[in-house]
């Protein structure tokens, strides 16, 4: 292997692990590769000069560095296995909830180990509590995080097959290579993995040879656009999501829940009669509602259905939509009249919106007096089976929580309700359980990105841009699931000060790419006890996304095109190169009624331009019709996965910004399923989308974060079409947000 | 309870169901097909389509009763052993899945829609009602276009 001095060469130790075939842990430092994070202060939240220089907002920490920072003591718990079949199998610490990460890292376990990826199987590590922070699904920086561990691993396992075979053929280590799984002799012999790892096993656990990692030069699966690795399971239908499983015993379960969130069980009046239907097997009372146990789900939602409950008041019962939109109107602090210069202001609202993933809540339990077995999806094991455990009165250290497959999350599965409940009617019903959520449910006591609304001012002298105020108010973001933890340990390090976690996470992802002079940006919670929580890019999917409107009024204020404003403003040739290769054919000529829109947004040390064009002849039916995106995410691992992201990430802009959000009324919201809360069908999807992945001209570039990268970029370029189209200035989000349907009973 | 008699995926089988259990949790949870999935339970998010006499339909808004005698093809039915068919082999050249969980019901529609029209249109495609919350869908749309160019 070649040596790359410009590589960060920094020790990644390894340990070769006591066991009968070769089994590899790694164990790296804080400063290993979160370097910068580590040494730098996070940005002062008042204000950026104005003359910042260029390079700045790199070496400040985001998000996803803290919770790096949080995981780095632990991640030496990482271990890789190559079987006696020649498998190689590793236990990934996090969700794999579509966004492909299971194939990303056994890509660069692939690449790094010279092992076919067919071979490699990851599994998703059960809750492992010594992780502490370090089994977090979220902030995009899940490869971020990983990428050097698991590298490290597989360089030091396939160092020790190498050294392995060089003995038993007694040459030289430095004469082998290795391909396909295999070590190869220059004289044509092979030893193939299968055969060498029992003898490479370690007969004591020790620390492994240093072992370099390949250059990006070298790299010949990291970089190649790659197919799912599950794709074969999911297109015959065998991919298992946690109702899948085949759980001996375990019988179908659901809900009924109150009329009202929050609301409490007062009173079942005919608990006989529905034990007595048919196929019901029991009915129990948890503190979130009423579960009926049956043969199958149709029986247990009959029963469900059956069920007449009195119940007690919620915690939001009064609000409605309109009460929340004007309470954060107040909330967000207005601007005076600046003296001396001009100003521009522009205030946007955006509504909740469900996470809605496919498939609904759901869990698996078996709860027995001194034990509990919980199957389920999550982002934050680790505090979902703690939950687990007080929910059932046992010791944390008597429940195993497996994490499953997600049937989608954008930010859902960081919340384990599911779980809890299905222990608590296991206990009840003392049966193991399969318990889902009834898609009414899911919408309407589900979790929901809160509504926003924001203030925008920006000053100038002459068409000259001197400061950029936006002040957010929000409904509480719920962070209690683990992430709050992890974001005060990352910040032991840093001096976080007292501020609140919201503040916090706020702050740490909130960040212009552009000079406009000083720049300040804030939060106000309001702390209304919705059931709220991160959705898909948290606060820049709002925030980020009425910047970038903003910023098109601006330019249409100051007689400038939107492209040439933001191009002349961002603040590095990175960031020009991608707004340049989506912007190619901005301007160019369109039918009646059609318009370009850009959006542009950096986060998670990657950058995101996205042009639509939008058929908007009649504008209350306007149709996104054409996309081009381009976007830099550092080393792209898996460039086909960063594609899949960035068209989610489109999809999600055009529900979002054209019709999908939720109506709190008196409070729950009267959407109850995608007939009524309008995420986009393929009737609303463009018929062309090109996706640029820009490389970022470093060779030796880290992968940024890429899941949530897409959302503000591509609400705003939804937002601006529209009001390019219509000539309109859309304010309030969805824009067609009508309640064109007759809710379903409470 | 009465007995419900069926063809699923070319095998003859009997159920003992009330005659308004909706088919989807005869399915999933007397005779263990899961590639079905629910999503919704009122034929709007369509996760659970499957063929019924080849034609799409939601499982999860149709009585077991309804079905009877009649041939009911899930995503498990589609291949042929080891061989995919053409949609399915479609999706995987396009990489189509993110979470998956829409995917079977995404694929049948597919295979209904290629099955009425050789050569479908934009506008034909559009009319696949199939929610993706992963936001799929051009992938979906291209990937139609390779099998009907393939099976065509």
């Amino acid at each position: 292997m070649a040596e790359n001095a410009a590589v960060d060469r920094r020790t990644l130790l390894a340990y070769l692990v006591a066991a009968p075939t070769l089994t590899v842990a790694v164990r790296v430092g804080a400063d290993t590769w979160a370097p910068e994070a580590a040494a730098a202060t996070p940005e002062a939240p008042a204000a950026t000069p104005a003359a910042a220089p260029a390079a700045l907002p790199d070496l400040l920490p985001d998000l996803g560095d803290v919770l790096i920072l949080a995981g780095a003591p632990t991640a030496h718990l990482l271990t890789l296995e190559i079987a006696e079949d020649g498998t190689v199998r590793f236990g990934l610490p996090r969700a794999e909830v579509g966004q492909g990460l299971t194939t990303a890292v056994a890509m660069l376990i692939a690449e790094e180990l010279d092992a076919p990826l067919d071979r490699v199987r990851v599994r998703l590590d059960d809750a492992r509590p010594e992780l502490l922070f370090n089994q977090l699904t979220g902030s995009s920086n899940s490869v971020r995080s990983l990428h050097r561990p698991v590298r490290a691993a597989a360089a030091a396992a396939r160092a020790r097959l190498v050294a392995t075979a060089a003995r038993q053929w007694s040459l030289d280590a430095a004469d082998l290579s290795t391909k396909g799984g295999a070590v190869h002799a220059p004289d044509g012999r092979t030893l193939s993995y299968a055969r060498l790892t029992a003898r490479a096993a370690a007969p004591r656990t020790e620390k492994a040879p240093e072992a370099p990692l390949k250059s990006a030069a070298e790299q010949r699966v990291v970089g190649r656009p790659t197919n799912r690795i599950d794709a074969r399971a999911i297109v015959t239908g065998r991919q298992e999501y946690a109702l899948d499983l085949d759980i001996p015993g375990a019988e179908p379960a659901v809900v009924r829940r109150p009329p009202t969130v929050n609301g409490t069980v007062e009173k079942v009046h005919n608990t006989a009669d529905v034990r007595a239907m048919s196929g019901v097997l029991d009915v129990v009372e948890i503190p979130t509602g009423v579960a009926v146990v049956a043969k199958t789900f149709g029986q247990a939602l009959a029963g469900q259905a059956a069920l007449r409950v009195d119940w007690g008041a919620g915690t939001v019962d009064d609000l409605s939509h309109e009460d929340i939109k004007a309470k954060l109107r107040k909330a967000a602090p207005g601007f005076l009249p600046p003296l001396l210069v001009e100003h521009i202001d522009a205030e946007y609202d955006f509504a909740p919106v469900s996470h809605a993933p496919l498939e609904t809540n759901s869990a698996v339990a078996d709860v027995r007096a001194d034990r509990a077995t919980v199957w389920t999806a999550a982002q934050s094991p680790i505090a979902a089976r703690a939950a687990v455990a007080k929910a059932v009165g046992l010791p944390a250290a008597r429940v195993d929580f497996h994490v499953v497959q997600a049937g989608g999350s954008f930010g859902r599965r960081l919340f384990f309700d599911a779980a809890v409940e299905a222990a608590q009617v296991s206990k009840a019903s003392g049966r193991p359980v399969r318990l889902m959520w009834t898609r009414v449910d899911d919408m309407r006591h589900g979790r929901m990105r809160p509504p926003t609304h924001h203030k925008l001012r920006v000053t100038h002298t002459r068409g000259k841009p001197l400061s950029l105020q936006h002040r957010v108010a929000s409904v509480e973001t719920d962070v209690g699931h683990g992430v709050g933890d992890a974001i005060t340990a990352g910040l032991t390090e840093l001096p976080g000060g007292n501020e609140t976690l919201a503040q916090t996470m706020f702050r740490l992802s909130m960040r212009s790419p552009y000079a406009l002079g000083a720049t300040a940006q804030t939060l106000t919670e309001l702390p209304l006890k919705l059931h709220t929580g991160s959705w898909r890019s948290v606060y820049s999917g709002t925030a980020r996304a009425a910047e970038e409107m903003f910023l098109d009024e601006v330019a249409a204020e100051l007689g400038a095109d939107p492209v040439a404003f933001r191009r002349e403003r961002l603040k590095n040739d990175a960031q020009r190169k991608v707004l340049d290769a989506a912007t190619g054919d901005w301007g160019r000529e369109l039918p009646a009624g059609y318009a370009q829109g850009v959006g542009f947004h950096e986060e998670y040390k990657s950058r995101a331009a996205f042009l639509v064009e939008l058929d908007a002849r009649d504008p209350k039916k306007p149709r996104v019709t054409r996309a081009v995106i381009a976007v830099d995410v550092g080393r792209a691992v898996n460039p086909r996965g960063v594609e899949a992201q960035m068209l989610g990430g489109l999809t999600d802009g055009i529900a979002t910004a054209l019709r999908a959000g939720l109506h709190f009324d008196k409070g729950l919201p009267l959407e109850g399923s995608y007939s009524q809360f309008h995420y986009a069908r393929q009737k609303d999807s463009p018929t062309d989308v090109r996706v640029h992945i820009v490389e970022s001209g470093d060779a030796d570039a880290e992968p940024g974060g890429v899941g949530e990268l897409g959302v503000p970029a591509a609400v705003a370029a939804v937002g601006n079409a529209y009001a390019r189209a219509t000539g309109t200035r859309p304010r309030s989000f969805p824009l067609h947000f009508d309640v064109d349907f007759e809710p379903f009973p409470r | 309870m009465p007995a419900q008699t069926f063809t699923v995926n070319g095998e003859k089988v009997t159920v003992d169901a009330p005659d308004d259990l909706p088919l989807l949790w005869v399915l999933r949870d007397l005779l263990g097909i899961r590639g079905p999935k629910y999503g919704c339970g009122i034929d709007v998010c369509k996760a659970c389509t499957s063929h019924l006499d080849g034609e799409a339909f939601n499982p999860c808004a149709v009585p077991v009763a309804e079905v009877a005698g009649r041939e009911v093809t899930t995503i498990e039915g589609l291949a042929d052993g080891d061989t995919l068919h053409p949609v399915q082999e479609a999706w995987l050249e396009q990489d189509v899945a993110q979470c998956g969980y829409c995917q079977a019901g995404q694929i049948m529609a597919a295979v209904a829609l290629l099955k009425r029209t050789k050569n479908p249109t934009d506008a034909e495609i559009d009319a696949i009602a199939n929610v993706c919350r992963c936001g799929t869908y051009f992938r979906i749309r291209e990937a139609i276009k390779v099998a009907a160019a393939r099976v065509g």
